[in-house]
């Protein structure tokens, strides 16, 4: 089916029923109930899930398949952003131009980038993405104010032209988003039971183009030029040896993954029409690679799993505050819930990061394959291996021992 | 002539900070072979060390005076800190104003102790993987540690001033004889770059000059051979990196008065911080002290308002600008050793 072999078809099946029922699976607990607060099922949050996942499935592209560790992906993105909001200012509020010339503004750029930091592998690599990223972050706030609006950020206007639309309303306010005339906030809502769910508009424009996204990526994974990429990464010499030259690979899929940034940027400013120099910064970049590690680089549904994992859980974490622990550990005896909600505290709240930061090193340092090896790993343990599996193991380690 | 000595004096403190961030992870680099990313939060540390020391200073006890009252009229409540009712309020006040100063002491021991528990905690585990790993490893411990801080201390930058000795500023320029009032230049920021070269001077006689150095010289060169000779490299490699943090943690003590710590200052230093290890020569410990200095300069001259009104915004990218081209035209850096990591 599409090209795909039945595992990839099976998975990319779950990915797309997750995805169009997520207002439905995300909301589990009924409205009013105290376990409300855990629900995820609201537009804006779901579309952060959605692009943040577009943005690391590209990245994993480049980094899970060349392994080239760039820390200025987030300038890509910020790239998208801006050309967006430009094309809302000067053609038209719908939101397809906005997209199409992201992406395209971000694949330039990342082509210029690529085309020189590639020249350098390794540490030196990340480095130069770093230094690319940091200057165009601070050329964003400082000298490129007349097309970034600095610190502010760039908005639209009521004088903006918009050649193929109106400046404003009819009321005076600046038109909405929209995709052929349906508005990105438009939806419905359907209350069943005790439970209320939201179908947005803008939700499912960014859901269906994250599932393009992953299909391209699955392809991409499968196709000879996925091959070339990981021989790219298992060692660069022996395909210098065998006479193909690594480079034109490489910029490739720096080049997609700059795209597919960009894409992300492009959505971004479709849901909510504003670009600020603070999403170029490195801490940003810094981001998406916490998901995709987290997640498991290098495999197809990791970076999606990763980047819902940590948006999902600073957005809970950031709510709780110390009431809502209290109420928790209630049960306790007095004194015992106060140790319990002292040692709890700083791990929430404003703390998230602190939490993100202690399980990612744990990631980093127990399990290199993020969650999807943890989840295989887990059914390993309830699977009984043959014995011939056994040996396979023992002499696909050895080599790696060896060296 | 003037203008040119002001902007290279201005380089010079933050060319300081460079230059000893980066012989902090160039020799944790050529030591361990592991890329520090979190040497910027080691920096941070230390500069809370002296908000730390500063803040254990001023604890005061509160009586009550009853001979004077305060404008509402109740009885005067007077704060005596500690260290002025044990010492005297003349030692005490001294203790207290001096208090950057006394934080060198007070941070050696805990950036070293850090130092040691990093290395044998984390990073001893890391030596066989990928350099991606250990990036990413130390990318989160940097996380954590900034985290733990924002914790402690809020977000907020935190004034910590230098000994009133040196809060003013002098004129340097008289000295070279200028007119008064050309090159004025403060204090303390003459103090830490004085402080600073006192520092690298310190780290390379060390390495130049005592057995210790001289075999940690042989292990960066062969790490192997020297275990081979039964010298227990890896002890020495550990004390190396609690130096490493030493040097980050002072040179972030001596900064606090320059810019008021606050918990991401690592971040920012950081990745400056890397790019004149880059520029300098990835292994190569004069190379990184040469390129802080030289970029630190470099970046106060792209500053001066006639190179900004040139060459609009040059002052923001000069830095990344100079290691992109390096990078491109001299892969080694500086003054890279041959076979370092080139790539």
């Amino acid at each position: 089916m599409l090209g795909l072999n039945r595992r990839d078809a099976l998975l990319f099946a779950i990915v797309i029923a997750i995805t169009l029922f997520a207002p439905i699976i995300l909301n589990p607990f009924p409205e009013g109930s105290e376990l409300a607060q855990f629900n995820a099922g609201y537009p804006d949050l779901m579309q952060r899930f959605v692009i943040f996942g577009i943005f690391a499935i590209g990245f994993n592209i480049l980094f899970g398949l060349t392994g080239y560790l760039s820390f200025g992906h987030a300038a890509f993105l910020g790239v998208g952003s801006y050309a967006g909001v430009w094309m809302m200012k000067l053609l038209t509020m719908n939101v397809v131009p906005a997209i199409i010339v992201s992406v395209i503004f971000a694949g330039l750029f990342s082509l210029l980038v690529g085309y020189i930091s590639l020249r350098r592998s390794g540490i030196y690599f990340s480095i130069l993405t770093l230094a690319f990223a940091q200057m165009s972050f601070a050329l964003a706030y400082s000298v490129l104010t007349p097309i970034t609006n600095g610190e502010t950020g760039l908005q639209l206007a009521l004088d903006d032209p918009r050649i193929l639309g109106i400046s404003q309303t009819a009321d005076g306010s600046i038109p909405l988003t929209n995709f052929f005339g349906i508005t990105m906030r438009d939806g419905f809502e359907i209350a069943m039971g005790g439970w209320l769910f939201t179908f947005n508009a803008g939700y499912y424009l960014c859901a269906i183009v994250m599932l393009i996204a992953f299909y391209v990526s699955i392809r991409i994974f499968r196709s000879p030029f996925g091959v070339m990429l990981k021989a790219v990464k298992s060692n660069q010499q022996r395909m210098l040896y065998t006479g193909l030259n690594p480079r034109p690979y490489t910029l490739a899929a720096f080049v997609i993954s700059g795209m597919y940034a960009g894409l992300a940027g492009g959505l971004m400013v479709a849901m909510d029409p504003l670009a600020g120099a603070e999403r170029m910064q490195w801490t940003a970049s810094g981001e998406v690679v916490l998901m995709t590690i987290l997640g498991g680089m290098g495999t197809l549904i990791g970076p999606v799993l990763g980047s819902g994992v940590i948006k999902y859980l600073e957005n809970i974490f950031s709510k709780i505050n110390d009431n809502i622990l209290h109420q928790w550990f209630s049960f306790l005896p007095d004194g015992l819930e106060d140790f319990v909600v002292a040692i709890v505290y700083p791990f929430i709240g404003k703390g998230w990061h602190l939490t993100l930061g202690i399980v990612f090193m744990l990631v980093v340092i127990f399990l290199p394959g993020g969650i999807v090896e943890g989840g295989q790993r887990i059914a390993g343990l309830f699977k009984r291996k043959p014995p011939e599996d056994k040996n396979k193991t023992a002499a696909a380690s050895a080599p790696s021992a060896a060296e | 002539m003037d203008a040119i000595i002001l902007q290279v004096l201005n380089g010079l403190d933050k060319g300081s900070a460079y230059a000893l961030i980066a012989l902090g992870l160039t020799l944790i680099f050529g030591t361990l072979g592991v890329v520090n990313f979190a040497h910027g939060a080691l920096f941070m540390l230390g500069a809370f060390c002296a908000v730390t020391l500063n803040g254990i200073l001023r604890l005061s006890s509160e009586s009550i005076d009853p001979s004077r009252t305060d404008f509402l009229g109740n009885p005067l409540k007077v704060k005596t800190p500690y260290v002025e009712s044990w010492f005297g309020p003349e030692i005490g006040g001294a203790m207290i104003e001096w208090s950057v100063p006394l934080a060198i002491l007070f941070a050696i021991p805990i950036m070293a102790a850090v130092g040691v528990a990093i290395e044998r905690g984390l990073i001893k585990f890391f030596y066989k993987r990928a350099h991606a790993d250990q990036i990413l490893v130390t990318f989160g411990l940097a996380i954590v540690l900034q985290e733990i801080i924002k914790y402690f201390y809020g977000a907020n930058p935190i004034p910590t001033p230098a000994p009133d000795a040196f809060t003013g500023s002098f004129d340097f320029g008289m000295l070279l004889g200028f007119d008064p009032g050309v090159i004025i230049y403060p204090y303390w920021r003459l103090v830490y770059f004085a402080f600073a070269a006192l520092i690298i001077g310190g780290v390379f006689a060390f390495l130049q000059y005592t057995t210790f150095g001289m075999v940690v010289r042989a292990g960066m060169a062969d790490r192997e051979t020297v275990g081979l000779l039964g010298i227990n490299i890896d002890r020495r490699f550990t004390i190396m990196f609690a130096i490493a943090a030493c040097v980050a943690g002072l040179a972030g003590v001596m900064y606090a008065p320059i810019n008021s710590p606050n918990y991401h200052m690592g971040m920012d230093f950081l990745v400056l911080s890397f790019v004149v290890v880059v520029v300098g020569g990835m292994g190569s410990l004069p190379g990184a002290v040469a390129a802080g200095f030289l970029l630190g300069i470099l970046e106060s001259f792209a500053s001066m308002a006639q190179v900004v009104s040139l060459l609009p915004g040059i002052n923001q990218i000069i830095i990344y600008l100079v290691a992109i081209i390096i990078l491109l035209t001299r892969p080694r850096g500086l003054l890279g050793r041959k076979g370092v990591m080139e790539g």
